[in-house]
């Protein structure tokens, strides 16, 4: 059968796992970063006391949580509870149904990034797509992911950095975990302004898969799975 | 072939996600205030399942110690409360053999221990100092601490209150604190007697004693920064 043109046939894109750990980290995500910020804010340099160096004058109220730091703390110790199960369930159920292929960035995708980032940046030929995501997709979706279990790791190791202190010597102490926890924020939330253009741009069919699972009418060749 | 999904599939698929608006109480001003208080707890309770009595904080040699002019003096009020330091004793009671007032000397008589260890604030920052005194749990051997006791408050000149579970409390580097940097206790760190304890955060460690007590349950007010927010654990 030649694999033109793409079958209109409904795809199950998303199983429940990856919807619900999407929305929940989704939730955990905002709820962490801006009650992040305000817990930054107590002391806005990284290293030691002294000298301090103060990377900004004041977070803005507008972009954190909580108030102040010990309302900003319970948010915190709360949602890390969220994104830690998030993350947990979403990576077990991923490896357990082997949906992770769909997903995973590995070397054989190396190769389509480039065209496929010259097609979205500057204008250039679509390439075919094949499979669920194409390779810059995994290359985003991938990298975020190891960039959660990142701030989780150093969220442990700051949230106890005695009980894991040989956790901690993996990134440099408390005052390097410090500073990974940030820049993995700064980087999930580079990859957020990229994902939501990305579903604007895709439109509603492929928007109300990340709640049904369903898309109706998918624009690539899919894989050998079907159901 | 184009077979469509029906509305039946999509509800159900739709209804699969129905817990996460869990999440929505949240944003219920009455609910979120109990679902923080909550998430602290919990995360307390599985902070003192994770603490091992046996791991020590790490402690460093005396060239990563911060000059002791620079070591941040940290106080919720006043940092020279009025002290009668010729009178001073720790008064002890509750679940003890042996209740009464202690003297400076009495527990300076007990074995010392001098470490350099690191001081975290729940602000982020963090110093490490030379710290000397007696360990709280040879302490509380001397008062006879009832062994099934779970708890000690401490009382303090500046009105500060604090409390600690007790295996925080007789690890081996929680001390009964009168030396930083090799002399007396200075006013603004505590003098003449403070809680040091490396396995916690700063504000654990009550300055200005002025009475502890072992208790089998915690007061109603358990500790001065924990009553408005913060954890009450707060360990490391």
């Amino acid at each position: 059968m030649a694999a033109t043109p793409p079958p209109s046939r409904p795809q199950y894109e998303h199983p429940w796992a990856v919807r619900f750990c999407h929305w929940a980290n989704a939730c955990a995500i905002v709820v962490l970063t801006l009650s992040g910020l305000r817990i930054f804010a107590a002391f806005p340099s990284f290293g030691s006391k002294l000298p301090e160096h103060d990377l900004i004058e004041a977070v803005p109220d507008a972009v954190t949580l909580g108030g102040w730091l010990g309302g900003a703390l319970q948010w915190h110790f709360t949602f890390m509870w969220v994104f830690a199960a998030g993350g947990v369930l979403y990576v077990a159920a991923q490896l357990a149904s082997g949906h992770y292929r769909t997903v995973l960035f590995t070397r054989r995708d190396v190769a389509g990034v480039w065209p496929m980032a010259r097609h979205y940046f500057f204008f250039g030929p679509k390439p075919v797509a094949i499979g669920q995501y194409n390779p810059l997709q995994k290359l985003a979706y991938t990298t975020t992911i190891l960039l959660g279990a990142l701030s989780l790791l150093t969220g442990v190791v700051m949230y106890k950095p005695v009980q894991f202190s040989a956790l901690g010597r993996l990134f440099g102490g408390y005052h390097g975990a410090r500073l990974v926890h940030f820049v993995a924020m700064c980087g999930i939330l580079g990859f957020i302004p990229g994902h939501l253009i990305m579903v604007g741009l895709h439109g509603w069919d492929n928007f109300v898969s990340i709640f049904t699972g369903w898309k109706r009418h998918p624009e690539y060749v899919p894989l050998e799975r079907e159901p | 072939m184009n077979v469509d999904v029906d509305r039946r599939t999509t509800r159900r698929e739709l209804l699969k996600l129905s817990p996460l608006l869990l999440l929505g109480g949240f944003t219920v001003p009455s609910l979120r205030d109990r679902l923080l208080e909550a998430g602290v707890a919990w995360s307390d309770t599985a902070a003192g399942a994770l603490f091992r009595r046996s791991h020590s904080a790490p402690s460093f040699g005396d060239g990563d110690v911060v000059p002791f002019a620079q070591f941040p003096y940290n106080g919720y009020d006043v940092l020279e409360p009025a002290i009668d330091f010729a009178r001073w004793t720790l008064t002890v009671g509750g679940a003890v053999t042996r209740p009464g007032r202690y003297t400076l000397d009495q527990i300076r008589s007990l074995p010392k221990v001098v470490q350099n260890t690191r001081h975290v604030c729940v602000e982020g920052w963090d110093a490490i100092g030379r710290f000397g005194g007696a360990r709280l749990t040879d302490f509380l051997d001397l008062v006879g601490a009832d062994p099934q006791a779970r708890f000690i408050t401490v009382r303090c000149a500046d009105d500060y209150y604090e409390s600690l579970d007790m295996p925080t409390a007789r690890h081996g580097q929680s001390l009964l604190c009168y030396e930083m940097y090799d002399r007396p206790l200075d006013r603004g760190h505590g003098a003449p007697l403070r809680l040091q304890l490396p396995t916690k955060l700063g504000y654990k460690q009550a300055k200005y004693l002025m009475a502890l007590d072992v208790t089998h349950v915690l007061p109603a007010k358990r500790s001065y920064w924990g009553d408005q927010g913060y954890s009450w654990y707060g360990g490391l």
